[in-house]
């Protein structure tokens, strides 16, 4: 039987901002969910607070609210709406556990809202640990011995009865494990348990036997109306248990497991679901099996669509959020067609003929202070994904994807050996690096086969499946024997008397194909033959050793495919097909990482959205398995490869492109972009040049002075003494950046000499190409951000948006709202200026974001990037202008007066992006904020009030404004006279001031009611406790300097812990006091965007 | 050591040899299959034929005594993109290449694979050479169409048991397989076997030993005869049902056969899996034909057309029945979702029933298992 003819509105929920855990895979299942219900017919109210999403786009859905996705505001939506039905499985742990919250409040049943895809029961039995447990051993499945506790006392108990450690620690209900661990010792246990319960939203952490060592699988399910079970993807982990998944380093389908055990398996996944109760939909299920004797454990279930899905749905061409939309509304699975074969039914199960490596981006550089193990908590912020015919192609293709300056494993002049002084092996610490799970342990494994390591040896240290070991070993004794193998040896194969061209030319191509076919890239086989990456391409084409382009087609080629979505290989056929369209090539962004995320994301998906519409065939490039832009549907043509220079040139070339678009994938295309153009390809848009120009200081400094605008006294310094004289001759404090960054890598305020030296010695890969930028550090001055469209006759500004910390705090990290509130209409003016002018002198052709810093009524120019920026979405959705997409056209030679966007909106409501931080995963790191990009996602609050606006934005960022209760305030001196107004007010808002000594002392001298509390080191209660006791709702914490004092890192650590509202700048406090004024004087309401868009009334 | 598969309509795939050396002739096929390579080489279908593995990476969990469906392997040839030489698991006896070679059993890697099954998808399965000699292409090629293939061959005769046996008198070798339950020894509550409540008989056409002990799990007590006993042998023996096997081969070319299984319907409850469902067929007087490239994987969805109920199903089939050529009496229970064809039969009066798939898997998914249960119904029924 089809769809369900009683439900007609359905509530979709999405995962609100991108955090540790929760990536852009919800806005690919999102945005797959969205189509598959208007598709038969539904009306699709979407809710989700970050706009950087596609899902958010007003024409994915009838109805889409940008608002927190918290149970006041879903049941103000759902009163509003009266949707019929609630599909809360597709936005990750962050929906599911809204509709739990709704179901345990009764909202649901008030306004009889049926729950889909899975019920209340369902989604409380896979997530609640001891129920999960008690089913599993109900249909006798085996589980980890554990005990689930709700105090210390218990957990002390539990441990004991377990008589030994390590013991691992998993708190309920929280988002990608977060806030568990493995305790070693007792302490430990304590330390970790405690914190478990604490971020346990049901104070509930479960205490279980270690499976350290074992090896971890999972399998994605899918389930129907009919109990109709399908396996979409089997994934085995590289890294044994103890890492967390999403850490780990993992491979579809599963490698080592004979075909019972893998029945076995698929057995216990269908009868886990079916226990569980989830009626229809996906699920994914993970399995840890003891390497020596076969037991297998159920270790937990997400009864919801998740990370490892949207990977299996890139890995198999198998669509799980569409199918599992659709088998929510109440089809069965053979009712619905794979849209790859079309012939086939979607009741099948993909059959896989390659290799799929996920490797994980980890970002520790950004947090130095943060423990770079790796452990049940996930830590990384984005993977890469590739494919390849055999596992070293396809692990050597995803290292390569990472971004992180790596060609491959090793073997591309970029490892820093463990040696000692002598030259010889530092197995100590190469001993360390492989026993203690860490973000480079793949390539410890090559330097201990380099070293003389055996397989066994390297086994018993990490844990690790000799199969995959022995892979490694492959491509290491591989890579041993490539710079010996060079034309003289390999002819000298050939009898003498045969030694032909043709049989010499064969010999060389095969010799070449074999490296590639074990992911050699050419830059790593250049580096072993000590030639440079061009001549060794160069040869490889000669010999015509191409790469062959093969489908995922979800079927090992047993029937044709439909669906143009590409690997490459180096096999014996092609299977590219030709177009009469003009091609476009559109590069991604790669993995995501802080500074580069799903924003790039969301630009690229325009691009291709714009230039089908423009009638171009677009073929989309990028290794990132959770985007929009690697769903097959996005794009006429899909490559799923690494984004370099290599192997955008294969594609490029294989399918004639008539151009590609560098400026929407954030900084990784714009790193090949002169490579790219050196080698003939024709850039659109913006030039490359130009994008160069704007990055050269004294290029840039010459730009401004013609145009007569305005920057901070800066220079450039390729060494310690250099900057010194730069610094004085312009004075501290200055802002010290590395050239051609993105999320201001290494970006930093330094108020004195020895600060500076210290950071020139710290500075890596300087040259006169690429100097140290020095900047006078303007304090205290207003930072506002421009994006604009340029066409090269028309600029067309899309806001200028001011930001509610000062500058000096990157601008990713900073909340902004559109319409500027404090600007001046002279500034305003002086800056729509500024920025026509440097879009006409950058010719700019696309998108274009310029940074002023504003003060004393003076306009600076920080900084040009003439590319779609982080704020590119939240600008489109602010004045309902899909800026990209323009972009795109314009790029492919529309002008903007044809495309009617001729004048900047200003709109009335008000928009506010706040920035999201991963704080609560690092703890110890100290949470204040710089010019080094530390969040990892955002959200957006809209209202026609801007303090609304901003309590929504901070609300939806997780850390809603109180409406009283007592406030903590504690600040440096400098911004004591400020401190002093701020306070005054949130005393008439009805707080209760606390505060140690020295601010104390400031604000009772102005009479202001504070009470007067110990610092940390004057006794007890302190601040601590009041925190830790929860009398605390909302912290002003301002730092006292670059090395601030250990209390307040202590205070601010603590706040995160204990999920304490508190700002670090006294500008977000003055915007907290708007928020909170308007909170209590009008209270919240909702509004869909195309409401706020319809309002705008566009000329 | 250098190899080729030479194709017979003159396909070149070279590649490098491992297990024995030599020359074989067969029809190779594609199965798309991810895991279970043991299980195909020595599931007795396939013989005669040369196998290609679609999943590139084949032999990684090594060979163990337990998974061999058969005495040795069965393949003439085995043709995979990339051999792990290293197996890696707790269950490994030997590797993948010392078994082939112990065997004798000619294997190649380094084919691509998918540009062979894109071949044979788009061409039909077709004779082949696989050879280690240094024989011509167009030698290769000859010898390919002069050897014998698959279509009008009896290479049941070959398989078959040449005397009767009754399967694991002892009850030794039938237990069900499990890992969910203390390290991986056989849990003895979960996994003990039930009182034997059926005494049947099974005609070996090519039988697997998973089918003999998913009989055995479902109660029942299983004579093993050869195929070329006759339905009055078979009667005397008293059997409560009769099961007929898969095999290898025309089911066509089977006529004595077709003639014992037609003196068998309306005797004695009747199952049939694969070429015994196509025995039947034929009993029935309906027609088997051949399939382009057949059903040889682990991830077939067929229907159920009564219940609407879909199975993921291992398949291992070259022929199919044609529908059109059945009996009002005998209805088309089940259908293959993705082309179609008839997967399933029964006898609208007689206690027959058949399927063309694998109940019980080995390799492959476990989805179909209830067939066996139906078995025993089906004879408790006609009591």
């Amino acid at each position: 039987m089809p769809k369900n003819p009683d439900l007609k509105k359905i509530l979709l929920l999405g995962s609100g901002p991108i955090v540790i855990g929760q990536g852009c895979e919800f806005d690919y299942s999102g945005v797959q969910a969205c189509k598959a219900l208007a598709e038969e017919g539904y009306e699709v109210v979407l809710l989700n607070s970050n706009p950087a999403t596609i899902m958010t786009d007003p024409e994915f859905a009838a109805r889409t609210y940008i608002e927190p996705i918290t149970v006041e505001i879903i049941e103000k939506i759902i009163a509003a709406e009266r949707p019929d039905a609630l599909l809360p499985t597709l936005g990750g742990q962050t929906a599911l556990n809204a509709a739990m919250d709704l179901w345990h409040q009764g909202i649901l049943t008030k306004y009889g809202v049926k729950l889909i895809g899975a019920n209340a029961e369902a989604i409380d039995k896979g997530e609640d640990r001891q129920k999960f447990k008690d089913a599993m051993l109900k249909i006798g499945l085996d589980v980890a011995r554990s005990g689930v506790v709700h105090n210390l006392e218990d957990a002390r108990e539990v441990a004991r009865q377990m008589g030994t450690f390590p013991l691992i620690i998993r708190p309920a209900f929280t988002l990608g494990g977060q806030g568990g661990g493995i305790a070693y010792n007792k302490e430990e246990f304590e330390t970790i348990v405690a914190r478990g319960l604490d971020l346990s939203p049901v104070s509930e952490v479960l205490v279980e036997e270690s499976l350290l060592g074992w090896k971890e699988f999972e399998m994605e399910v899918m389930r129907d109306r009919a109990d109709n079970c399908v396996l979409v993807c089997s994934i085995e982990n590289f890294d044994p248990m103890g890492v967390h998944t999403g850490d780990s380093i993992t491979v579809a389908p599963t490698q080592t497991l004979s075909d019972r055990e893998f029945q076995l398996m698929r057995d216990a996944s269908f009868a886990v679901i079916r226990e569980i109760g989830v009626e229809t939909g996906g699920s994914n299920i993970q399995f840890a099996v003891n390497p020596q004797n076969g037991r297998m454990i159920v270790i937990e279930m997400n009864p919801r669509v998740s990370r490892s899905s949207a990977l299996a749905s890139k890995a198999t061409g198998f669509p799980i959020a569409k199918i599992a939309a659709k088998l929510a509304v109440g089809y069965t699975l053979d009712e619905l067609k794979n849209d790859i074969t079309r012939e086939t039914p979607a009741s099948f199960e993909p059959s896989i003929d390659y290799c799929v490596v996920k490797v994980p981006r980890f970002t520790f550089e950004k947090f130095p202070q943060a423990d770079p193990v790796l452990t049940t908590q996930m830590k990384s912020v984005g993977e890469a994904m590739s494919i390849g015919r055999t596992f070293k192609e396809a692990l050597q293709k995803a290292l390569r994807s990472l971004e992180t300056g790596r060609f491959g494993l090793g073997a591309d002049g970029k490892d820093q050996y463990p040696k000692l002084s002598d030259g010889s092996w530092d197995r100590e610490t190469l001993n360390q690096r492989l026993s203690v799970p860490n973000a480079e342990r793949i390539f410890s494994i090559r330097h201990a086969l380099l070293a003389g390591y055996t397989v066994e040896e390297i086994q018993g240290l990490t844990g690790i499946d000799p199969w995959f070991l022995r892979q490694i070993e492959q491509i290491v004794t591989m890579e041993k024997q490539i710079p010996t193998q060079t034309s003289d040896v390999l002819f000298a194969e050939i009898p003498e008397n045969e030694r032909t061209e043709e049989k010499k030319t064969a010999v060389l191509r095969g010799a070449m194909r074999k490296w590639k076919k074990a992911g050699f890239s050419d830059r790593q086989l250049g580096f072993l033959f000590g030639i440079p990456e061009e001549m060794l391409r160069a040869g490889r084409l000669k010999y015509g050793v191409l790469p062959t382009y093969r489908l995922v087609d979800t079927c090992a080629a047993e029937f044709e495919a439909y669906t143009p979505y590409y690997y490459s290989g180096y096999g014996d056929e092609d299977e590219t097909r030709g177009g009469d369209k003009r091609k476009v090539m559109i590069l991604g962004g790669g993995p995501n990482r802080i500074g580069q995320g799903i924003e790039f994301d969301y630009c690229c998906c325009h691009a291709a959205f714009a230039l089908k519409e423009e009638g171009f065939e677009t073929i989309m490039v990028n290794s990132n398995p959770e985007t929009v832009s690697t769903d097959y549907d996005t794009s006429d043509k899909l490559y799923f490869e690494p984004l370099t220079l290599e192997d955008v040139l294969n594609i490029y070339e294989r399918e004639q492109c008539w151009a590609v678009i560098v400026q929407f994938g954030g900084q990784t295309p714009l790193n090949l972009a002169a490579a790219l153009q050196a080698n003939g390809v024709n850039i659109i848009g913006t030039q490359p040049a130009s994008i160069e120009l704007a990055e050269d200081r004294k290029h840039f400094a010459a730009l401004l002075e013609k145009l007569d605008l305005r920057q901070p006294p800066n220079g450039t310094a390729i060494n310690e003494d250099e900057a010194v004289a730069v610094a004085e001759r312009i004075g501290y404090p200055v802002l010290m950046r590395p050239s051609f960054v993105l999320g201001g890598r290494s970006m930093e305020i330094v108020y004195a000499e020895e600060d500076l030296r210290r950071y020139m010695r710290n500075a890596t890969s300087v040259s006169t190409e690429r100097p140290i930028l020095v900047d006078r550090f303007l304090e205290d001055a207003t930072e506002v951000d421009v994006d604009c469209l340029s066409d090269g006759e028309t600029v067309v500004l899309g806001a200028i948006m001011e930001h509610i910390e000062q500058a000096g705090i990157h601008s990713g990290d900073s909340a902004c709202v559109i319409p500027s509130f404090s600007l001046s209409e002279g500034v305003r003016q002086t800056i729509t200026e500024a920025t026509k002018a440097l879009a006409r002198e950058l010719q700019v052709s696309g998108l274009m974001n310029v940074q002023f810093a504003v003060k004393d009524e003076t306009v600076y120019v920080l900084e040009v990037n003439p590319r779609a920026s982080r704020t590119t979405p939240f600008v489109s959705k602010a004045i309902g202008v899909p800026l990209a997409k323009l972009a795109a056209k314009v790029m492919a030679g529309r002008k903007l007066k044809d495309l009617g966007f001729t004048r900047e909106i200003v709109p009335t409501h008000f928009s506010v992006k706040e920035a999201v931080f991963p704080f609560v995963r690092f703890p110890g790191v100290d949470i204040t904020l710089g010019p080094e990009m530390k969040s990892t996602g955002e959200v957006m609050g809209i209202d026609a009030d801007l303090g609304l606006a901003y309590a929504k934005s901070q609300m939806a960022a997780g850390s809603p404004l109180p409406q009283g209760g007592n406030l903590f305030i504690s600040v440096k001196d400098t911004d004591k006279p400020v401190a002093v107004g701020l306070a005054r007010q949130y005393v008439e808002l009805g707080f209760q001031l606390y505060a140690t000594s020295g601010t104390h002392a400031a604000l009772a001298a102005e009479g202001i009611p504070v009470k007067k509390l110990f610092k940390l080191s004057e006794g007890r209660p302190h601040v601590l406790d009041m925190i830790k006791n929860g009398e605390v709702a909302f912290i002003i914490n301002t730092p006292s300097g670059k090395q601030p004092r250990a209390d307040e890192v202590r205070i601010r650590g603590a706040a995160v812990t204990y999920r304490i509202p508190i700002m670090t700048t006294l500008s977000a406090a003055a915007a907290s006091v708007n928020g909170i004024r308007s909170l209590q004087g009008k209270g919240l309401s909702v509004k869909p965007l195309q409401e706020y868009h319809a309002g705008i009334g566009r000329a | 050591m250098k190899s080729q598969l030479v194709l017979e309509d003159g396909r070149v795939f070279h590649g490098e040899s491992f297990g024995a050396e030599g020359t074989r002739i067969g029809e190779v096929c594609f199965n798309t299959a991810m895991t279970g390579y043991q299980e195909v080489l020595t599931d007795p279908s396939y013989y005669g034929q040369i196998v290609a593995m679609t999943y590139p990476l084949i032999g990684n969990y090594g060979i163990n005594e337990a998974d061999g469906e058969s005495a040795h392997p069965q393949v003439k040839g085995f043709v995979i993109e990339e051999l792990s030489e290293f197996p890696s698991s707790w269950r490994s006896q030997t590797s993948l290449p010392e078994y082939l070679a112990t065997h004798g059993i000619v294997g190649i890697q380094g084919i691509d694979t998918r540009a062979l099954t894109r071949h044979l998808r788009e061409r039909g399965a077709m004779k082949s050479c696989l050879t280690t000699e240094n024989l011509t292409v167009e030698e290769a090629r000859r010898r390919a169409s002069e050897g014998e293939g698959v279509v009008g061959m009896d290479y049941v005769r070959v398989v078959t048991t040449p005397e009767p046996y009754d399967w694991d008198p002892d009850d030794a070798n039938s237990r069900r397989w499990d890992v969910t339950r203390s390290a991986g020894e056989t849990d003895p509550s979960a996994s003990a076997l039930p009182p034997a409540r059926y005494q049947i008989v099974a005609y070996d056409y090519g039988l697997k030993r998973n089918i003999l002990r998913r009989l055995r799990q479902h109660g029942f007590k299983v004579r093993v005869v050869p195929a070329g006993t006759t339905a009055a042998d078979v009667l005397s023996l008293k059997p409560d049902g009769i099961f007929l096997s898969p095999g290898p081969g025309d089911p066509s070319a089977l006529d004595y056969v077709h003639r014992s299984v037609r003196d068998l319907l309306g005797k004695k409850p009747i199952f049939g899996i694969c070429l015994g469902h196509q025995m039947l067929s034929h009993a029935f007087g309906g027609r088997t034909y051949k399939l382009k490239f057949g059903h040889h994987g682990g991830n077939q969805p067929v229907q159920d057309l009564a219940t609407g109920r879909v199975d993921i199903t291992a398949q291992n089939h070259g022929f199919a029945v044609d529908p059109d050529s059945l009996p009002p009496e005998v209805e088309v229970t089940h259908i293959n979702l993705n082309d179609h064809t008839v997967e399933g039969l029964r006898h609208r009066s007689l206690p027959v029933f058949s399927v063309q798939y694998h109940p019980e898997a080995a390799p492959g998914p476990h989805d179909a298992l209830h067939f066996f249960e139906q078995f025993g119904k089906l004879i408790d029924d006609s009591r």
